[in-house]
């Protein structure tokens, strides 16, 4: 099959605004006649599905959680991009198009990033007219700081709860048209299986998380904004509950799967304690504003930090990078780091760790104005470890964060099955390789309220949709074999808990396909997951019954799709033969340890389709063309 | 530093909304101050889990007290001993080793019990639906910095949004007041001059939906402010009530 991006003709500036008069509308007497189903109530799903209900469609909403207002995105603390330039720093849409696409190490689709930095602007202004509390100067303006990967001040943000406040903003437009009757929410649903009929998304199957009902329901178009599989490495800053399932069900379906290898492993968390931590906790990359990373000069130097006299410490990130200093991109502040304690240079019981030092920053600007831009982090900081950032550096040490890759999809967020759009996260579509800092949020808000509005319009107009109803055979079917899986896990009854298999499954991506990588750990790996499969299959135990609440059963469905998916993450970062961004092959790196492209081979998105059970998938290679910005070696020295 | 210690743990199990529920006692052996307690609850589950027994449900997603989830009263208290943190935020070295710690599920009229630990709190977002928003399509925003907002003001608005929405401070009140929720949402909207323009309607139509949905009345007993695990001040339940009475008497609308 042969991907089309469809990305539009003409110049790089003008290509949306043409795009958007090309495509086809649906008149507002018309928009009510259809149903569109979205998953998930992140900054993506909440923001698509009050645009698409305010413009008059008909809205079902799904999540897993309690409420919408509890999607992940809500725990995004350090802010939003945009181009505004209020700042004056020499700042533009022309800027932060560059900054994103060199972030991503060049690996991202140049009319997509340029869209996204476009819109930037008019997020900012819906968010604050929607009441998001924006920090904001003493004259009544909107306040700015800066973010890895920028030398400009151009990241909006409300304390370290931006994530939140955006996602209020979104959930309250969107609760607004419920009570208009417009929208439709479903919370504690799961989606179990995507419904394709005659080569269209037409609905979707989903599971009732309090009775355990299977239920059906059907639409003109289908919305995934289903988040990250982060979580496939057990250990990871998402939330409890974020999970690969949706967009497998829909690789599995015919959706291809992009890049799923691209896998970012964020620079400031708090380090692992032991065994039975159930999760990581980011401190924002914000702190990288003000606090200063550093190690011990010498190897096994177990003496507190403050004994440490300033001449044996090693401002590592400053002295390798004197013009990014501790702002250099994710990526590579992870790899510093990870290079740090393997020389032996790491801090903390395990050693696996490295100081953020504030100390300067609050002898500069005082503790209250510390206080006032990261209070709640240094907070949740000391509730974890116990220790009080004010007084002592904080330890960090990376982790998995956010992921690149996700559903493949095209310049108008379609994936390869007709009718199901991919928003979000979900998607892999703008930031390459790597994503920089406060572009996350960015990147959801642009899908949900401003990009997709318009596409779906496109394709409802353009295309011949016959009614569906709930009891088409082939609702029946994926319903029928929802439950064949459901009676599956249920009846095991073996001796691990499927915790246990989700711990070793994660141990396995971390250690052979993690923050470095090389080709004989990921054979390794690539034996190892099949092996840990079929043991789930065999052994795993899964209390209770599938006609009530039953949370045991969730996760061992979830865990049971990490268990596939994890092979392809595996095999996607095998097939690339450079390394770019956060995909670090040692076979490919420079003798400064960066990573090294290699574009004549490297300029392509990896998309995989699936093969059937048993079957390997099929590589497909969507080429990047540039034709607006050089190809540079990435540097931030 | 840490170290391990044993709890004796009275949980409330509750099949179902019907069921009439009642107390069963778990050992948590070994654990680790490092621990939070939610994964000291993950751990006591992974025991019942093996032993062919019914885990104890209980929600949770973030585990970083920012998504509101989580929630249970610990030894009588909503969200446990420590100030201002979630449970999924309090760790295990704010216990004794010994103690004997009593788990139960928020308790108030509008949280049905769905089962053990997990309560169905979608009332709070029926509150929101009426009327807990800025009336903006998307796309009909002005531009950003027409509108300065001093900065004390959007402190004070952030004070108040930075609401979670887990319930503790319904859970607390004798009452089962929601004044500190809906207090809270008031007050962030009214301190933004983005929000003026519907705050008498605003108000009247969230108190009104909190009434219908039989959320008790604010007999100024503070519990709500004392358990908030993001320190919402009770202050904003007085603006709650002086935007109401600007409302009833100040404005058109009913």
């Amino acid at each position: 099959m042969e991907l089309d991006s469809r990305v539009p003709g003409g110049p790089l500036e003008t290509k949306w605004e043409r795009h958007c008069f090309e495509l086809k509308l649906v008149s507002p007497a018309n928009k009510r006649k259809f149903q569109i189903i979205v998953v998930g109530t992140g900054l993506a799903g909440a923001s698509a599905s009050a645009t698409l209900a305010e413009l008059g469609y008909n809205v079902k909403v799904f999540c897993i959680q309690d409420s919408p207002r509890r999607a992940h995105s809500i725990a995004a603390q350090g802010g939003i991009n945009a181009a505004k330039n209020y700042a004056g720093d020499g700042d533009s849409i022309w800027r932060l198009f560059y900054d994103t696409i060199k972030g991503g190490d060049f690996r991202a689709r140049e009319a997509n990033v340029y869209r996204l930095a476009q819109i930037s602007n008019n997020i900012i202004d819906q968010c604050v007219a929607q009441g998001v509390p924006f920090a904001r100067e003493y004259g009544g303006l909107l306040a700015n700081r800066s973010f890895g990967g920028a030398q400009v001040s151009r990241t909006f943000y409300a304390r370290g709860q931006t994530g939140q406040q955006l996602l209020l903003g979104a959930y309250s437009a969107m609760m607004r048209q419920v009570s208009a009757g417009r929208i439709k929410v479903f919370p504690r649903r799961e989606m179990l299986d995507l419904v394709v009929i005659n080569g269209r998304a037409r609905g979707v199957v989903t599971r009732n998380l309090i009775t355990g009902a299977m239920e059906s329901h059907a639409a003109h178009a289908v919305i995934l904004a289903t988040g990250g599989y982060g979580n496939a490495y057990y250990l990871s800053t998402n939330g409890m509950n974020s999970n690969v399932s949706a967009i497998w069900k829909a690789y599995k379906k015919g959706a291809f799967f992009a890049n799923p290898s691209f896998v970012q492993i964020h620079p400031t968390c708090i380090p692992v304690h032991g065994t039975y931590q159930s999760k990581l906790t980011l401190m924002s990359e914000s702190l990288r504003n003000d606090g200063r990373v550093w190690v011990p000069k010498k190897p096994g130097d177990k003496r507190p930090p403050e004994q440490i006299p300033e001449d044996e410490r090693d401002y590592y990130l400053e002295r390798k990078y004197p013009s990014f200093g501790n702002l250099v991109p994710r990526d590579v502040a992870s790899r510093n780091a990870k290079e740090q304690c393997d020389a032996g240079k790491g801090v903390g019981p395990t050693g696996y760790a490295v100081y953020l030092d504030l100390r300067d920053a609050i002898q500069r600007d005082g503790e209250e104005v510390i206080r006032k831009k990261y209070g709640n982090l240094f907070q949740m900081y000391e509730r974890i470890t116990g220790e009080n950032p004010y007084k002592t550096p904080m330890m960090i040490y990376p982790a998995v964060h956010y992921v690149m890759g996700g559903l493949w999809v095209d310049y108008d967020l379609m994936s390869t099955i007709a009718g199901l759009f991919v928003l979000g996260e979900a998607n892999f579509s703008d930031h390459g390789a790597n994503r920089l800092g406060a572009s996350a949020l960015m990147q959801g808000l642009a899908d949900g309220y401003f990009i997709i509005p318009y596409t779906i319009g496109g394709y409802l107009a353009g295309t011949e949709l016959p009614a569906v109803s709930e009891d088409h055979p082939a609702f029946l079917d994926s319903q029928k074999q929802a439950q064949e899986t459901t009676r599956k896990l249920l009846s095991i009854n073996g001796k691990r808990t499927v915790n246990d298999f989700h711990r070793e499954l994660g141990h396995i991506l971390w250690e052979y396909c993690g923050m470095t990588r090389n080709d004989e750990g990921m054979r390794k790996a690539k034996e190892l997951i099949p092996e840990l499969r079929e043991q789930f299959w065999q052994n795993v135990i899964v209390p209770g019954s599938s006609e009530d609440f039953n949370q045991s059963l969730e996760k061992a469905g979830r865990v049971a799709d990490f268990l596939e998916f994890a092979e392809l993450l595996v095999e996607d970062a095998l097939s690339r033969r450079e390394s770019c961004g956060c995909h670090f092959n040692e076979a490919f790196q420079t003798k400064d340890h960066e990573a090294l492209r290699n574009d004549e081979i490297g300029c392509y998105v990896a998309a995989w389709s699936y093969n059937g059970p048993g079957g390997k998938p099929s590589l497909h290679k969507e080429p990047l063309v540039f034709e607006n910005v050089e190809l540079v070696t990435r540097s931030y020295k | 530093m840490s170290k391990t210690i044993n709890l004796t743990l009275k949980v409330w199990r509750q099949k179902g909304p019907e069921d009439k529920g009642h107390f069963e006692t778990y050992e948590a052996k070994d654990i680790s101050t490092d621990l939070s307690f939610l994964e000291m609850l993950d751990l006591v589950n992974e025991k019942i889990t093996l032993e062919g027994k019914d885990p104890i449900a209980f929600d949770n997603d973030c585990r970083e007290g920012i998504c509101g989830m989580c929630g249970a009263m610990v030894n009588g208290i909503a969200h446990g001993p420590q100030k201002a943190t979630t449970l999924c935020q309090l760790h295990m070295r704010h216990f004794e080793d010994g103690e004997i710690v009593v788990i139960e599920p928020w308790r108030a009229r509008p949280f049905k019990i769905i089962k053990d630990l997990v309560v169905d709190r979608s009332p709070f977002d029926k509150i929101i639906q009426s009327g807990g928003y800025i009336s903006v399509n998307t796309g009909s925003a002005p531009e950003a910095n027409t509108i300065p907002v001093p900065a004390q003001k959007a402190e004070l608005a952030m004070d108040a949004a930075a609401c979670i929405g887990c319930g503790a401070c319904v859970a607390a009140c004798p009452n089962a007041s929601a004044m500190l929720f809906v207090g809270a949402k008031i007050s962030h909207l009214a301190l933004l001059p983005q929000g003026r323009p519907e705050a008498a309607k605003r108000a009247l139509s969230m108190l009104r939906k909190m009434d219908e949905l039989g959320f008790g009345n604010c007999s100024n007993e503070t519990e709500c402010e004392a358990v908030c695990p993001k320190e919402i001040s009770i202050t904003n339940i007085a603006r709650f009530n002086r935007e109401y009475l600007k409302a009833s008497f100040g404005s058109s609308e009913k």
